[in-house]
């Protein structure tokens, strides 16, 4: 390692450590996120210094990008009251209070971080771990790829189980509340153009990125963010689709990915014997359909989450019985 | 070094001052509208002399098409959202610096 990639390095790791703390202590919530989106882009940088272009993606299009917008969606419809709760000077008595509060867990995480740095420490300096096994059954997972064949075929099921996870999220925001559907005229003609430009582009590169996890650096969940920033950029620009589509044909979208994958998961058990075990002849294709479908679900459900609620058709109705009492 | 190889490396210093001088503008200029300049000077011309940079070295030309692209969608968002966030403060009412 040269000297400039050291001090590189070292930067990198000190900035994330400061951004962090930072984005924790920074009583302004707007700064907070911003700093969490900077840490972000920062930790996708970290992860390309440690040769994982994988993760990298998915943490700058996942982790900053989509998140972020996540939080400033919710910024923005929290209370006013709540937003300044951190900014008030508290009196002693409450500091005490509070610091008595944030001890536990902090001395918590400490522990926690503790045993990390030690297992990873006594680790061997040097350990192929479970790579050779993945390169030696390479050919028969029908991916060239070898983050993708540990994803998609030989640890399918931890991919089965996370699609479910953002399925969840999604079905927790929903039960909180609900989110007007009506058509909004666009805030400026310039992000309205921007929408309509970079829209058709963003369902390209997802499509790309779907089709090259194949091979290269890619796959379903980077895919899925772009398509999930197509969708958020739509909703920004004001964009809201026809009602008609929200009720059944949005849930059959959201479940197609998880659904698919449950059905191939019961099948694989059924004909192989073993859950999630393609046979080798058809693994590429099968690894395919799998990841088009968790795509679309997963690029649906982000734009979903970020509507924040169940979209509802909006009612005359309810609004005038409201207006009279 | 190649001739091509100090032409490209003349891009990239370039291509970081002008990176740098937005930086310290984004730092030490009066207002949001004034950073906002020295911020998409930057983006713009920056980043393109950077890809000029990158792209003499690239092996095919697919490579340089992609690096073209790169700089063509910073460049249109970039714009539109330096202009976004301009018109967001002056609706806010945010005054322009004067001297």
């Amino acid at each position: 390692m040269t000297l400039l990639t050291w001090t590189f390095d070292s930067l990198l790791g000190l900035g994330l450590l400061w951004l962090a703390w930072r984005a924790l202590v920074c009583p302004d919530l707007f700064k907070a996120i911003v700093l969490f989106v900077a840490f972000g882009l920062l930790m996708a940088l970290a992860w390309v210094r440690l040769a994982a272009p994988d993760v990298a993606l998915a943490e700058a299009a996942i982790g900053a990008g989509l998140t972020g917008a996540l939080l400033m969606a919710a910024l923005a419809k929290l209370h006013p009251s709540e937003t300044n709760d951190d900014c008030a000077i508290p009196s002693k008595q409450n500091v005490t209070k509070v610091w008595s509060w944030r001890c536990l867990p902090a001395l918590a995480m400490l522990l926690v971080t503790g045993g990390l740095g030690y297992v990873v420490l006594s680790l061997p300096p040097y350990a192929a771990g479970l790579s050779t096994e993945v390169a030696a059954n390479l050919k028969i997972s029908g991916a060239s790829n070898p983050v993708t064949a540990v994803l998609l075929n030989f640890r399918g099921y931890d991919t089965l189980l996370e699609t479910v996870v953002l399925l969840l999220a999604l079905l927790g925001v929903w039960s909180l509340n609900g989110a007007g559907l009506e058509r909004k005229a666009a805030p400026s003609v310039v992000l309205d153009t921007l929408a309509r430009l970079l829209t058709p582009i963003l369902i390209l590169v997802a499509a790309y990125l779907l089709w090259v996890g194949a091979h290269a650096p890619g796959g379903a969940f980077q895919a899925g963010a772009v398509l999930g920033a197509a969708g958020v950029l739509l909703l920004l620009a004001g964009w809201r689709p026809r009602a008609g589509l929200m009720a059944l044909p949005l849930r059959l979208i959201l479940v197609a990915g998880p659904a698919i994958f449950v059905i191939m998961a019961v099948l694989t058990l059924l004909i192989e014997g073993q859950m999630l075990e393609y046979p080798p002849a058809q693994a590429g294709v099968l690894i395919l359909i799998l990841e088009t479908a968790a795509t679309v679900s997963i690029g649906i459900t982000l734009a979903a989450l970020f509507l924040g609620g169940e979209p509802r058709q909006h009612n005359p109705d309810n609004n005038q019985n409201k207006d009279h009492t | 070094m190649s001739p091509s190889d100090y032409l490209s490396a003349a891009l990239l210093i370039a291509g970081a001052a002008f990176f740098l001088a937005g930086t310290l503008g984004l730092l030490r200029f009066p207002d949001v509208y004034t950073r906002l300049h020295a911020l998409t000077k930057a983006d713009n011309v920056g980043l393109g002399l950077m890809v000029v940079g990158l792209a003499i070295q690239a092996e095919s030309w697919p490579v340089v098409g992609k690096l073209l692209l790169i700089w063509w969608l910073v460049l249109i968002a970039g714009a539109s959202v330096a202009h976004l966030i301009a018109s967001g403060a002056l609706q806010r009412g945010i005054r322009m610096w004067k001297q």
